[in-house]
């Protein structure tokens, strides 16, 4: 395990480079998802209110 | 293509769609990571070599968003669509985020292999250049209030960088300095070896599928708001 964290010397390179991928990857999925959702709910509240 | 301009059928065929795309992705991404990390080191680049297998696909969807952006800004200028426009915008921060990935995890692999994290080599700056035509493009949208006007402004630079992207596909054939040149898609085929060419296929697949995702979950947003909008000003209008 130890030895796959290591990768061959250059775990300073490599876990940040998977690193910041996956936090820019998250925050776009968290940022995209949030603002679909917020955008559905008003526009349910729109039906509901003109119902 | 110009059946899907309709906002209504556009929504019920992403609609349709976006669960198959997301369970594509998710997959696609496991299996990319998955090989990205059991495959041998380089005899050269040693580990580093699993820098590639996110880098280079950052990169390439990086390119691919702003032929998209570029595309349908063209298509919302000339036809008036405002669907394309609405695609055009929602592929710009999407476009700038894996180009920002693309210019980061090279800096990182540029550090152990080249000895610095930068250099203004040709290829290096004029993605620089396309990180900024994208923020350019988004404060463009964001600096005008009326959409249509916005829409056609930020479609001129969108146009206009397209100069770009010849520049970053030749950079590497015109100021051969440290960016390596071509390796995939060349004359003669690739020469890379297969095992590195696997992982960094499928993680290619997964980052255009997690692209697509993204922009059709951002689109479909955007119309969403914008019926809201309209229907709370025809309300108040009376």
């Amino acid at each position: 395990m130890s030895h796959f964290l290591a990768m061959g010397g250059y775990a300073e390179y490599i876990w940040p480079a998977y690193g910041v991928s996956l936090l820019g990857v998250a925050a776009a999925l968290y940022l995209t998802l949030r603002a679909y959702r917020r955008a559905k709910r008003s526009l349910a509240k729109l039906d509901s209110a003109r119902t | 293509m110009f059946q899907f301009a309709n906002p209504k059928r556009f929504m019920d065929a992403s609609g349709a769609m976006l669960p198959w795309l997301s369970a594509a992705t998710a997959v696609l991404l496991m299996a990319g990571l998955y090989l990205s990390f059991t495959a041998p080191p380089d005899y050269q680049q040693g580990d580093t070599v699993r820098i590639m297998f996110i880098h280079v696909p950052a990169a390439w969807v990086a390119m691919m968003a702003y032929v998209f952006m570029a595309a349908a800004s063209a298509v919302g200028m000339i036809n008036r669509h405002p669907l394309a426009d609405i695609a055009a915008k929602q592929a710009a921060p999407l476009g700038a985020l894996f180009t920002a990935l693309a210019l980061i995890t090279g800096s990182l692999w540029g550090r152990p292999m080249w000895g610095t994290y930068w250099v203004w080599d040709g290829r290096l700056t004029s993605f620089l250049v396309l990180l900024f035509l994208y923020l350019g493009y988004i404060a463009l949208w964001n600096a005008i209030d009326n959409e249509a006007r916005a829409a056609r402004v930020a479609a001129i630079l969108a146009l206009v960088g397209v100069v770009n992207l010849p520049i970053i596909e030749f950079s590497v054939d015109w100021w051969t300095t440290l960016h390596q040149g071509e390796s995939i898609f060349r004359k003669g085929g690739p020469t890379i070896s297969t095992v590195f060419l696997w992982p960094l296929f499928i993680m290619a697949l997964g980052y255009t599928a997690l692209f697509f995702t993204l922009l059709i979950i951002r689109v479909r947003t955007e119309i969403i708001e914008r019926r809201v909008r309209a229907a709370i000003l025809n309300g108040s209008g009376g």
